[in-house]
């Protein structure tokens, strides 16, 4: 009755080895894996906002905000959002004018929404033409007082988009992160 | 019982005693993951790898390990390998690992693999048990595979991406989605028995 040293010796070896194996492995694949985050944040960046020629990045109040500039002046300002979707968690990545009045573009950096319903706020298989129209209707939208959604219809003011129809949570949620996270961030950055 | 062939060892794996279609074990995996040939293929292949390599350092432990802890060290041992294989995928093929999401960290809680290792691996020696292991994985992925492809022809008319179906195709939405999973596993799990129960008439 007295393997309990055995038992404790064993247990030991087995988690020390298997602690040291796995802390090899992380000095190995951590650059990469940030190496290969920071290409994808980079893109999504370069794709949010206009031409310029330097990104200059500040964190303030848990936003890392990236200004572009173009000929010191400032141009635009990019900042990752974050907020539930319909069955997931739905990361964006926003580009607005440097007043936050007008949104300059927007990317979708992760969701798993529903397959073939949710997803299209990506990518609308269904629409050959123009799979990326939903994501593409919050170019130049005016966010002021607040963006708003319809649904089956055009939107006639400038601050609207159109819902996806059978994916209205997934396109709410998408408008509420856009609302809150906007409010959020001016404040951050203090504009009125 | 009569000791089995190396050959046999590795077979029974494949069909008759298939780790989903007969056991069903490892369902979760099985039904969540499997939207898409590739990830059902991944799926399978990080699987196997685990099963291997946790298979041959268990079998190699089987006399070290004391029977109180022999869980705890297994699980240990499993979450280790499932750790590298997830890294490697997060490293070398981000979109896979994106696709795949939390599924294989939870590889580790897969009851094959736990199952083998407490059946067979802790009981055989190291090549009856890398046998055992491989033909278990192979079994998994090979189920998989063919589960993921029914579920992308018929779900978005693609193979590995590849357009399969004609352009006009009408993609049955339902197959990529919760219950064509289980619609799909359903049929295959009935072909098996039905297989199996003409073959032994």
């Amino acid at each position: 009755m007295s393997n309990t040293p055995k038992i404790i010796i064993v247990l030991t070896l087995i988690t020390l080895i298997s602690g040291a194996v796995l802390a090899l492995l992380d000095s190995y694949t951590r650059p990469k894996i940030d190496n290969y985050r920071k290409i994808q944040e980079n893109q999504a960046i370069a794709e949010v906002l206009p031409e310029n020629d330097r990104i200059n990045e500040v964190a303030k109040d848990g936003y890392v905000f990236y200004e572009a500039y173009r000929k010191h002046e400032l141009v635009g300002v990019a900042f990752q959002v974050s907020g539930g979707g319909y069955q997931s968690e739905l990361v964006l990545m926003l580009g607005l004018s440097p007043d936050f009045s007008r949104i300059i573009g927007l990317k979708i950096l992760s969701q798993v929404e529903t397959p073939g319903l949710g997803t299209k706020i990506e990518k609308d298989e269904s629409n050959k033409e123009d799979p990326g129209w939903f994501i593409n209707q919050f170019k130049d939208l005016r966010t002021l007082p607040s963006i708003s959604y319809v649904k089956n219809a055009s939107p006639s003011r400038d601050t609207e988009i159109q819902a996806i129809s059978g994916a209205t949570v997934s396109s709410k949620a998408i408008v509420d992160i856009l609302n809150t996270h906007i409010k959020k961030a001016k404040a951050a950055r203090g504009i009125e | 019982m009569k000791q089995k062939t190396a050959i046999q060892e590795f077979l029974k794996g494949l069909w008759d005693e298939n780790p989903v279609l007969v056991s069903l074990l490892g369902l979760c995996p099985t039904l969540a993951v499997t939207v898409s040939a590739i990830n059902g293929l991944a799926m399978g292949l990080a699987a196997t790898f685990v099963l291997l390599c946790s298979a041959f350092l268990v079998s190699l432990l089987r006399k070290v390990i004391p029977n109180q802890v022999r869980i705890a060290a297994y699980i240990v041992i499993i979450a280790t390998f499932v750790t590298i294989a997830d890294r490697f995928l997060a490293a070398f093929t981000p979109d896979i690992s994106k696709a795949l999401g939390p599924f294989i960290p939870l590889i580790i809680v897969n009851c094959i693999i736990l199952g083998r290792m407490e059946a067979f691996a802790s009981k055989n020696g190291i090549g009856r048990s890398l046998l055992d292991a491989l033909g278990m994985g192979a079994g998994f992925t090979l189920t998989l595979l063919v589960l993921s492809s029914i579920r992308e022809i018929l779900g978005s008319g693609t193979w590995f991406g590849l357009q399969l179906m004609w352009p006009f195709y009408a993609a049955w939405k339902v197959m990529v989605l919760p219950p064509g999973a289980f619609l799909t596993l359903g049929c295959m799990i009935a072909a098996a028995n039905w297989i199996n129960t003409r073959r032994r008439s």
